[in-house]
């Protein structure tokens, strides 16, 4: 233990004002964001334009910190505004329950909600938080509306849904790359992802034996 | 009394009273009052007359919201208490309204430095309810994950007892590669912490494309950077003299608390569930449990950052023996049906509504599943009366039952120790309080 040791660890420190910076000028500039990140939801449209959502309150169901609120409501028979029977009519999410575990995502069986990869967002007021379907509903060309309190970035709008395709084969490798959701306004049919067998044609290696034994340092 | 260096440095001697010295007395509280003095009259402290002071709740350096009552002489901390319950946030209560499949949510909010974990726990109590037995790519996956949640967890672990101790550019260093990794769990699960992924049954999803090469680019980055914390700290004489010698704890001490994780370990005990009670596929891969000599704060140091490299070492073994295949279990009851059924089959369909709206019923019964956490043995307890909620959730946290050696590590030593000590029990107060 000498002088020495001290100025080791000291250069550590000092080399680092020549290396490159790791930090980012937060928020001009954003690290970015990973196709599965859940983010604020939305709700999807069919290519044709009917809205996806059947008011079936799975969503609301399976929603562990309760802030989903739905009401299905028959579809008028002269303007249907989804395929089927019933739409949902109220829609509302409160983002300040929201703890974005995406369990909606995966309860959806029509794929009508789906996230984005937004998160910054602020609200003055509790009533602001609570999202309606003016808000969640995509725009007539299928993107996420971007509200004056949200901070979009180029790219953010197109990345929606990765979760619901991430989670669609259930956990069964015989649906891995197997599309099951329909098309959306604005993006057709998405591709999967490729999944396990795509990933590294090598097999695994050989086991090992199970050598174990407490070690020492 | 008088404080000369050499109690400073060499506490490895220091005497320790009883149990019921240590345990602070319903008094200690209402001395309180006697020790202030009224108003206006000269308070004459006696050389041997002691001090009360509370640190924290909100100490920067009490982990959260942690209070301890310290009794003092002087520099001296003659007996201790910590005040737990600044965070209770009912989270075993709550786990009893939400369903197996909501459950995971609410575990992982526990520790929150090391959520994968919790979601362990509880996903295997689950499955030994349920008799399930889980694919081997869903244990594997589980596996990779847990493994590097500890590193993430260990590295936190740097950054903040570096911050604690006054190393501040090593607090900036530990949440760098800490970042690294969070960075691939966002990938993998859509959160950086938090993640809901281990699931009863298995993991949520598969690992995301081009997994692998993330994982090798953090085997790659990692290493040098712990190479650097050895120049910066471990060498270092001024972190040596900080920590050798500070809280110092033995064997029969830390097994009569119930001690576990790197505290038990650091005296020299070496007891890792993963390898004495192998769970997951821990008797597959190879690695070695690493323990200390002297029981004291550097030891505790070094066991965590030597774990880092021990996980690095595990990981790499299961990016070669990854299986594929399903990694979820396929029991109809359980795992949902994959998305593309759900339009094909009236049976899937229904499946499917049933388990997010009521979830899947759990056979009567109790059980009880531990893994070996960063912090030491995390537990979880579910009885179930046979309904799609638990009856009771109970978690064995291991920051909690660590937290109890507390007043043995800092009895004796001085104020400026009690920093080191708290630091060095890496308490999580989330999982604390619950
Ligand atoms: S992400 Fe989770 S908490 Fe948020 S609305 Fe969906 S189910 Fe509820
Ligand atoms: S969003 Fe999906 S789950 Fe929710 S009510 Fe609409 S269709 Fe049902």
């Amino acid at each position: 233990m000498g002088v020495l040791d001290y100025l080791r660890g000291f250069r550590v420190t000092f080399d680092k004002l020549f290396e490159e910076r790791v930090t980012t000028e937060y928020p001009e500039e954003k690290s970015p964001k990973p196709d599965r990140l859940h983010g604020r939801h939305v709700l999807n449209r069919y290519e044709d334009g009917m809205e996806k959502c059947i008011g079936c309150e799975l969503c609301a169901g399976v929603c562990p910190a309760k802030c989903i609120y739905v009401r299905g409501q028959d579809n008028p028979l002269d303007e249907p505004v989804s395929p089927g029977e019933r739409f949902g009519y109220i829609y509302e999410i409160n983002y300040l329950r929201c703890i974005h575990c995406d369990l909606c995502v995966e309860a959806c069986p029509t794929q009508a909600i789906t996230e984005t990869k937004l998160f910054e967002f602020s609200f003055t007021n509790r009533s602001d938080a609570i999202y309606t379907k003016d808000e969640l509903l995509v725009g007539d060309d299928g993107l996420p509306q971007n509200l004056p309190w949200e901070d979009w970035r180029p790219g953010e709008d197109v990345a929606t849904s990765a979760w619901m395709r991430a989670t669609s084969p259930a956990g069964d490798a015989d649906y891995v790359g197997t599309v099951g959701w329909s098309g959306e306004l604005g993006y057709g049919v998405r591709a999967p992802e490729v999944g396990q067998f795509g990933e590294d044609p090598e097999p695994p290696a050989a086991e090992v034996d199970p050598v174990d034994e407490g070690g020492h340092h | 009394m008088s404080l000369d260096h050499d109690q400073t440095t060499d506490a490895r001697v220091r005497e320790r009273g009883d149990s019921a010295v240590l345990r602070m007395s319903e008094s200690a509280l209402a001395q309180l009052g006697v020790i202030d003095a009224p108003a206006g009259v000269a308070h004459d402290l006696a050389e041997d007359e002691t001090m009360f002071i509370n640190m924290g709740p909100s100490h920067p350096s009490t982990h959260g919201v942690l209070r301890l009552m310290l009794e003092l002489r002087g520099e001296m901390v003659v007996r201790s208490k910590p005040v737990i319950g600044y965070l209770h946030t009912g989270m075993e209560k709550q786990g009893e309204q939400l369903s197996y499949l909501q459950g995971t949510t609410n575990v992982t909010r526990m520790d929150y430095a090391s959520p994968l974990f919790n979601e362990l726990a509880f996903s295997m109590a689950v499955e030994e309810l349920l008799g399930l037995e889980v694919p081997p790519r869903a244990t594997w996956i589980r596996m990779l994950l847990t493994e590097l949640n500890r590193m993430s967890s260990h590295l936190l672990f740097m950054a903040t007892n570096g911050m604690d101790l006054g190393a501040v550019s090593m607090m900036i260093f530990g949440w760098r590669e800490r970042e690294e990794v969070l960075r691939f769990f966002e990938k993998v699960s859509g959160l950086r912490m938090n993640h809901n992924f281990i699931r009863p049954g298995g993991v949520a999803a598969d690992l995301p494309d081009g997994w692998r090469d993330d994982v090798l680019r953090l085997l790659e980055l990692i290493p040098p950077r712990l190479d650097e914390y050895d120049t910066l700290m471990t060498g270092q004489p001024i972190w040596q003299e900080r920590l050798q010698g500070v809280g110092v704890l033995n064997t029969a001490e830390a097994l009569a608390l119930g001690v576990t994780g790197p505290l038990l370990r650091s005296t020299g005990y070496a007891w890792d569930l993963r390898r004495d009670m192998p769970y997951l596929a821990y008797d597959k891969v190879e690695f070695d449990v690493v323990v200390g000599t002297y029981g004291d704060s550097f030891d505790r140091y070094a066991i965590r950052l030597n774990e880092i490299r021990e996980s690095m070492r595990i990981v790499a073994q299961i990016l070669d023996q990854m299986p594929k295949g399903d990694y979820r279990v396929q029991d109809k009851k359980v795992t949902p049906p994959p998305r593309a059924r759900i339009d094909e089959s009236m049976e899937a369909l229904i499946h499917h509504f049933k388990i997010f709206t009521e979830g899947f019923k759990v056979p009567e019964g109790e059980v009880y599943a531990a893994v070996e956490s960063p912090r030491g043995e995390l537990g979880c307890y579910i009885v179930s009366d046979g309904s799609a909620h638990p009856y009771r959730l109970r978690i064995r946290p291991p920051s909690l039952i660590n937290l109890q050696c507390l007043p043995y590590l800092m009895q004796n030593g001085l104020i400026a120790d009690a920093v080191a000590n708290i630091s060095s029990v890496d308490p999580i107060m989330g999982e604390v309080d619950r």
